[in-house]
């Protein structure tokens, strides 16, 4: 074999090596990104759809958060405008998470049959919520 | 000064509009005063840049709320070095910012650059009268004018996010953005040495002290965005692959890899075509960052602002994207390599090797980065990937480029025989293995974490080796003492020594990150006077009592605090605090959501980091999550040993040229240094 043959078979291996790394990275890691409507409808069409890992993103419901301090669990709930439903989660929420307007969500975790959300994760948006009020402020001028 | 700023915002987009359309104009027509015409807009483009930034700090710091940006991002109450630095703290500010240093930066680029390379210059401030121009354009036509006034006057402004109020956060983007400026220079280069012909080295050596430099900026800019991320965030890590964490790291990746593959182009003419294109990959990396970060395409945490400017970058992403490939297509033929592979036990081959994988890397990232995008335009549904698969894809990945750390520089060039493998790589080795080994005795099962350590141990041990021979060899021909041979040693030859002191930098960072994996994380509720006990992973019991929560005004907001004294293996350590700010107007009224201020003790084995979660019901029993990190310090000692590294490879002056002026590489860079010297 030449150095140049040799070289490419070493490429290769590496090549192959990532393809496969992302390949069955995605497969086995990858979650799906969902509506509530998206989700409504998949669980209609797809029973199995139940209590798989999933992500939703949505807005909060204003005026829904209840916060059980002593058990550090929260619930709320969350719509996309056409579906709404409860969600739960144990543990710390971000600061960013509050009643204070309608905050954005990315809640990870299983959609039970019950429907009832039960969030593994809550990511709640950066509000760039002063950037906005500032533009209505200047419409309203 | 709003007035001026506008005015030097139109005449900075003139001027590099010009300086762009002429010095290309000059090469078809040519007529040369059009190239030294496009070098003088280039000035013109920075004094207007400089005009305009110091009209939007004028604004800043006379509080003049009736400019939208001020308004926006500062308040009365607003410390002062943030209201100064609130310059970069929205969109219209940053891409003034980016402007004003890469305006500067291209009027550098023509003052240092050496007069040998005086046919490249036209075409380099062209380039970068090009990217100024683009940024220019996008504040004046993209919604995102730092001037523009407001209709009316607010009596206060909005104030700046509590997260942004850090001084990490002060300093990171300014860093990032320099790295990712500084990138355009080098890019401006290539593109120079395709239009002008010029296809030898001669860019590389013009250019070379911009990588490097613009890759120390992303290094340390990613280094402080990982610390901002660990002390203010206060989920307890400080990676969390994030779209925008995503974003910096690939250009730094492909940078990276262009750094070593160049030095195969500089020893034995190969790879010309590779590092070309690895020079416009990192530039369209660059701005693909700031694409990413401004327009919110992909759903992230850390996308502060989101606005239609994301739509600018993407058609000046894919013109220049399109445009530069297309030259370097043409050019293709006169790109030919001068010299084959020839044995595959050479470092001309681990170095590919190590630019396959450092590409491999930054694939994968930006896949996965993606991948939301692409599942939904493929498959008609979005699925996302998270830290799982970056970690699953990254780890094995990390682990080969960092056996290629070791291996690159100790293989000969051309040839490595089998004498010189044994030579050098024997104790490398036993310097990796011992410390596994004993680990594993010890009872660590963790297999990644095990072979990061040995790895890291085996590059330790690779570095120690040169400096170790090269010390030994001083003294033995020069009879020096030890320490005057180290200091000239690694005086005399900076960008090597530099180069390997970079890599003691990555495998501490390495050694840091494998850390992670047996970080403890506890969460509990307590009472005044309660204790909670959390073991580490190093063995070490802490012991955490309550001394309850206080409420104080303090500056710009109302501070809540929960202290925790703390006790490791029973003996006191201190008190550890932690907070909930609820930032304030100057009128009292509340601003933003309440921030956690995270409580850290950092220490050489681990971190103490205890996070208040608030308060049940009013009373001083308090929830805590408390973490004890390992190794965390060292990722930030990584970094400051990689910069230091950086800074000294391309530190100017040392060994003058070679009398004889021979085409030695090292010589032909010294030369050029000295070039840079006289004005």
């Amino acid at each position: 074999m030449t150095p140049r043959t040799k070289f490419i078979a070493g490429a290769t291996i590496i090549v192959a090596s990532v393809v496969f790394l992302i390949a069955s990275g995605v497969k086995e890691t990858g979650v799906y990104f969902l509506t509530p409507t998206e989700l409504f409808s998949r669980v209609e069409q797809d029973p199995t759809f139940y209590d798989v890992g999933i992500k939703v993103g949505a807005k909060v419901v204003r005026g829904s958060i209840r916060r059980d301090d002593a058990k550090q669990q929260v619930d709320f709930e969350i719509t996309d405008g056409g579906k709404q439903f409860p969600v739960t989660y144990v543990g710390l929420v971000p600061d960013t998470f509050t009643d204070a307007n309608e905050i954005e969500v990315i809640v990870e975790g299983k959609f039970g049959r019950d429907g009832v959300f039960r969030a593994t994760e809550v990511l709640a948006k950066c509000g760039s919520r002063y950037e906005a009020e500032l533009q209505e402020a200047k419409k309203a001028a | 000064m709003t007035l001026l700023g506008q005015f030097a915002l139109w005449i900075g987009l003139i001027a590099s509009l010009w300086g762009f359309g002429v010095a290309f104009l000059s090469r078809w027509q040519h007529r040369p005063e059009l190239g030294a015409s496009a070098i003088r807009a280039a000035y013109g483009v920075c004094a207007a840049m400089v005009v305009a930034a110091l009209a939007l700090w004028k604004g800043l710091i006379s509080h003049d709320f009736n400019i939208e940006y001020v308004a926006a991002y500062t308040s009365r109450n607003l410390p002062d070095s943030y209201v100064v630095t609130a310059f970069w703290a929205g969109q219209a500010g940053s891409l003034l910012f980016w402007a004003l240093v890469l305006s500067i930066f291209g009027a550098i680029a023509q003052v240092v650059t050496s007069q040998r390379h005086k046919e490249l210059m036209p075409y380099v401030a062209g380039i970068t009268n090009m990217v100024a121009s683009f940024f220019i354009a996008t504040m004046l036509f993209g919604g995102s004018n730092p001037f523009e006034r407001l209709s009316f006057t607010p009596p206060d402004g909005n104030g700046l996010n509590p997260q942004l109020q850090n001084p990490g956060m002060v300093m990171h983007p300014p860093l990032l953005y320099l790295g990712y400026i500084g990138i355009t220079i080098p890019f401006a280069f290539a593109i120079a040495a395709l239009m002008a012909r010029k296809l030898d080295a001669g860019w590389i050596h013009a250019m070379r002290k911009w990588t490097i430099l613009s890759w120390i900026f992303l290094s340390a800019g990613i280094t402080l965005g990982m610390w901002w991320a660990y002390v203010e965030l206060g989920w307890g890590g400080y990676w969390a692959w994030d779209p925008v964490e995503n974003a910096s790291l690939l250009p730094w990746l492909t940078m990276t890899a262009y750094l070593h593959s160049v030095m195969i182009q500089e020893k034995r003419g190969m790879l010309k075509r590779w590092n070309l294109s690895l020079v416009i990959g990192t530039f369209l990396l660059s701005i693909f960052g700031t694409f990413i970060t401004r327009s919110g395409v992909i759903a992230s945490v850390h996308s502060f602002a989101q606005s239609s400017v994301g739509y600018f970058f993407l058609v000046f992403l894919i013109t220049t994207g399109a445009a530069a490939f297309a030259l370097l297509y043409l050019r293709w033929p006169e790109l030919e390599p001068d010299a084959k592979l020839e044995s595959l036990a050479s470092r001309e081959s681990a170095f590919l090797f190590n630019n396959l994988v450092l590409v491999g890397i930054a694939f994968s990232v930006l896949w996965g980065t993606l991948f939301p995008i692409l599942s939904e335009a493929v498959r008609g549904v979005k699925i996302t990937v998270g830290p799982p698969f970056f970690n699953r894809v990254n780890i094995p990945l990390g682990l080969a480029l960092l056996a290629l750390t070791g291996i690159g520089p100790l293989i000969a060039w051309r040839k490595a025989s089998t004498a010189n493998l044994q030579r050098q790589f024997i104790w490398p080795l036993v310097f990796g293995v011992v410390p596994a080994v004993s680990l594993a005795a010890l009872g660590v099962r963790n297999g990644w974490a095990l072979a990061a350590w040995a790895l890291a141990a085996f590059v330790l041990g690779t570095v120690l080796q040169e400096f170790y021979r090269g010390v030994r060899a001083r003294i033995r021909m020069y009879d020096e003492a030890a320490p005057t041979a180290l200091v000239r040693l690694v005086n005399r030859n900076r960008r090597r020594y530099g180069g390997y002191l970079v890599h003691v930098g990555i495998l501490v960072y390495f050694a840091a990150f494998a850390g992670m994996a047996f970080k403890v994380t506890e969460e509990m509720t307590l009472s005044p006077g309660e204790v909670a006990e959390v073991r580490g992973a190093s063995g070490h019991v802490y012991n955490f009592k309550s001394l309850g929560v206080s409420q104080y005004n303090a500056f710009n907001r109302i501070v809540t605090a929960a202290t925790l004294e703390v006790t490791r293996d029973g003996k006191p350590i201190g008190v550890i605090k932690s907070e909930k700010r609820q930032h304030i107007d100057s009128f009292g009224n509340k601003t933003f959501e309440p921030s956690t201020e995270v409580g850290i003790r950092s220490g050489l084995r681990e971190d103490i980091y205890v996070v208040y979660a608030g308060s049940i019901a009013g009373t001083e029993e308090a929830n805590f999550a408390i973490s004890i990190n390992p190794l965390v310090w060292w990722v930030w000692f990584g970094g400051v040993v990689l910069t230091a590294g950086g800074l000294l490879a391309m530190w100017p002056g040392g060994r003058t040229a070679a009398p004889t002026g021979r085409r030695d590489v090292q010589s032909g860079f010294e030369a050029q240094l000295v070039g840079t010297e006289a004005p």
